[in-house]
C-alpha cells in the first residue's frame, strides 16, 4: 500500500473536495511558502468554488489569493495573522464575508473542540514518507517545528501531505504520524528556502530599540521573576531580541538558571540554551537556520504543537507556565489594550499570533514599542482594533518611560523603588503628543470586514472597511 | 525671497520628508504623506509658515512626507528654500 498520488489535482480528487468546503494550511514556510498558492491555483483550475480557507497565517507571498477571492473561488477566510498586501485588499472590502481572526492558541483550541471544522488539510511537509509520516526538520525546505500543523492533521476530515523530499518508509524522527494522513503528493518544491527562514536573526543596533530593550530587561529584573526556574518568551523583531541579550547578561552575572524559553525560536535563544541559561526550548516555530539545526540535533530543543503551546481548550498549555513574555504593539490605548491587527490608518497588517495567548498566560506581559513611530504616537485614547485586552498586559515600555497597569500596584512600586522612569500612561501619551502634535482621530466606518475572536472563541472586536 | 532654481532637501527615509522646490509663476503646494489622515493640516501649516516667513509668494513646492516631525519639516523646508532661492 502507498498513499502516494501523482499530482496535487489527483490529491484534490482523491479526498473528494467539493464546492463550499473548508480547507486549511499552516504557515511554517512563511514568506517562502509555495503550497497555499499551488493548491488554490489547482482548485481554481478544476472549477471549484466557494471555498473557506483556514490558514494559520497569510503572508505577502500569498497575494494570488486576492484573485481567487475576486473570482469567488475563495469566499471565506480564517487566519491568525495576515500580512499587509492581502490585509489591505481585505480592508478595502474584496471579501463579502468577514474574515475570522483567531490567536494561535484560539485556532488550535477551536479546531480541537470542533468549533472550527476543516474538511481537507493541505500540509506542506519538508520531509515525508509515502504513508505520510512527516517532519519539518529535514529536506531542502526544512522549517524546523511543524507546531501549527498538528491540529490540522488531527482534526481535518481528510489530510493531504505535500512534500518535496520523499524518503523511504519509515521516516525517522517523525513529527506528525501517518495515522492522520490520507494522501501524499510529491512536488518539485514546496517553498523558497531563502524566504522560509532568515540566515541569521540579528539584534537591533538602533539606539532607541536598545534603550527600550534595556528598560524592559530592568522591568524583568525588578519584577522578581528573574530567578532559578525562570521561563521566557520573546519575539524575533527589533527590540524584542535585544531584551534577551540584556536578560542573558543579568542571568550570567547572578548565576541564574532558567527552565524554558518558548515561541518563535531564533539562534539567539538557542545559544542561550546551549550556554546553560535555559534547560529546554519549547518550539512551536523556528525563525532561522540555527533554530532548525538545533531542533534537529539537540534533544533539549523540543517541538510542541499549537495546542500544547497555547490552547485554552486544553487542560493546560505551556503559556500557563510562562513567567515573562515580551510583546510588540502598533497601538496601545490608555486602558492598556493592544492593537497588532491594523496599522494606525485602520488597514489590516498583522494579527494576534500568540500575542493574546501569552499575555493571558504569562505572569508578566511586557509590551515594548517606541513612543513615536514616523510621527504617530504609540498611545491613543482607543485602539483601532482590540487584539489583546488591557487587563492581560502588565507593562508598556517605551524609550521615554514605563507605564505600569494600575492593577499591578506592587510591580509599580518595585519599579519606582529601582529608580526606573515610571510614568502614568496618560503622561506618556501627552509627552508623545507634545513632540508629534495631537493626531486627528482616524475612523473606519464601513461594513465589518473582519471579526477578531479572543482565544476562547468569543468576539472581541471587529475591523471595519476603510470608507 | 524667490525660488529661482530647482532644489531639494531631505530624504524618503521613515520620519523624514523630501522637499522639492522649483520656480513657478504661482504658488503651488503639493503634499503626500503617510500620516495624511492624522497630520495633513499640521504639515500644510508648517510649510506655509516657512514660506510666509521667507516671503516667498511663487514657486512649486512638493513634499513627500514619511512621518517627519514638525521641526524636521520646517528644517527641510528652510534648507530647500535656501538652496533654490535668491534674495530679491
Amino acid at each position: 500500500m502507498s498513499k502516494l498520488v501523482g499530482s496535487v489535482r489527483e490529491a484534490v480528487q482523491a479526498v473528494g473536495l467539493t464546492d463550499g468546503m473548508t480547507i486549511s494550511f499552516h504557515h511554517h514556510l512563511r514568506n517562502g511558502d509555495y503550497v497555499l498558492n499551488m493548491v488554490l491555483a489547482e482548485i481554481a483550475g478544476m472549477g471549484l468554488k466557494d471555498l473557506n480557507v483556514n490558514a494559520s497565517s497569510i503572508f505577502d507571498v500569498h497575494e494570488p489569493i486576492i484573485e481567487h477571492i475576486k473570482k469567488k473561488v475563495v469566499t471565506g477566510l480564517e487566519v491568525n495573522y495576515m500580512g499587509g498586501k492581502v490585509g489591505r485588499a481585505i480592508s478595502e472590502g474584496i471579501l463579502e464575508k468577514p474574515v475570522i481572526f483567531r490567536s494561535h492558541g484560539g485556532r488550535a483550541g477551536d479546531m480541537d473542540r470542533g468549533a472550527a471544522k476543516v474538511d481537507v488539510a493541505f500540509i506542506a511537509a519538508p520531509c515525508a514518507d509515502d504513508m505520510g509520516n512527516m517532519s519539518g526538520k529535514y529536506g531542502p525546505s526544512a522549517c524546523g517545528s511543524l507546531g501549527y500543523a498538528f491540529s490540522d492533521a488531527m482534526c481535518a476530515k481528510k489530510v493531504v501531505v505535500i512534500t518535496d523530499h520523499l524518503v523511504p518508509y519509515p521516516l525517522l524522527d517523525c513529527s506528525i504520524p501517518e495515522g492522520y494522513v490520507d494522501v501524499v503528493v510529491q512536488v518539485d518544491k514546496i517553498g523558497d528556502a531563502s524566504r522560509i527562514v532568515s540566515g541569521t536573526t540579528k539584534i537591533t543596533r538602533d539606539p532607541v530599540g536598545l534603550r527600550i530593550a534595556y528598560l524592559a530587561s530592568q522591568v524583568v529584573k525588578h519584577s522578581g521573576y528573574l530567578k532559578d526556574g525562570f521561563s521566557f518568551q520573546t519575539g524575533a523583531g527589533g527590540a524584542s531580541l535585544a531584551v534577551a541579550k540584556y536578560v542573558e547578561e543579568m542571568m550570567e552575572k547572578e548565576g541564574i538558571k532558567g527552565s524554558f524559553c518558548m515561541g518563535g525560536i531564533t539562534g539567539y535563544l538557542v545559544s542561550m540554551m546551549e550556554k546553560g541559561y535555559f534547560e529546554t526550548i519549547l518550539d512551536v516555530q523556528c525563525f532561522d537556520l540555527a533554530a532548525i539545526a538545533s531542533i534537529r540535533d539537540n534533544k533539549n530543543h523540543q517541538e510542541i504543537s499549537a495546542t500544547r503551546y497555547a490552547s485554552p481548550a486544553a487542560k493546560s498549555c505551556a503559556v500557563d507556565s510562562l513567567d515573562v513574555v515580551i510583546l510588540g504593539a502598533t497601538q496601545v490605548d490608555t486602558d492598556f489594550n493592544v492593537n497588532v491587527h491594523t496599522d494606525s490608518n485602520g488597514y489590516i497588517m498583522g494579527g494576534s499570533g500568540g500575542h493574546c495567548d501569552t499575555a493571558k498566560g504569562a505572569k508578566l506581559a511586557i509590551v515594548v514599542a517606541p513612543l513615536i513611530r514616523a510621527r504617530l504616537p504609540l498611545i491613543v485614547d482607543q485602539v483601532l482594533c482590540k487584539s489583546t485586552p488591557g487587563e492581560t498586559i502588565d507593562v508598556i515600555v517605551t524609550q521615554r518611560g514605563i507605564a505600569v497597569n494600575p492593577k499591578n500596584q506592587k510591580l509599580k512600586e518595585a519599579l519606582i523603588a529601582a529608580h526606573l522612569p515610571v510614568k502614568d500612561i496618560r503622561e506618556l501619551k501627552r509627552m508623545a503628543e507634545e513632540i508629534a502634535g495631537v493626531p486627528k482621530a482616524v475612523t473606519c466606518t464601513g461594513r465589518v470586514v473582519a471579526n477578531v475572536l479572543y482565544r476562547d472563541g468569543t468576539l472581541m472586536d471587529t475591523i471595519r472597511k476603510k470608507a | 525671497m524667490e525660488i529661482v532654481k530647482n532644489a531639494a532637501a531631505g530624504t524618503l527615509e521613515s520620519s523624514d520628508v523630501l522637499i522639492c522646490v522649483e520656480p513657478a509663476d504661482t504658488l503651488q503646494i503639493e503634499i503626500q504623506s503617510v500620516v495624511a489622515g492624522q497630520y495633513m493640516d499640521a504639515i500644510r501649516d508648517a510649510i506655509e509658515d516657512v514660506l510666509a516667513k521667507a516671503q516667498i509668494k511663487t514657486g512649486k513646492i512638493s513634499a513627500q512626507d514619511r512621518g517627519a516631525l514638525d521641526c524636521v519639516i520646517r528644517a527641510r523646508m528652510e534648507t530647500a528654500i535656501l538652496r533654490g532661492g535668491s534674495q530679491s
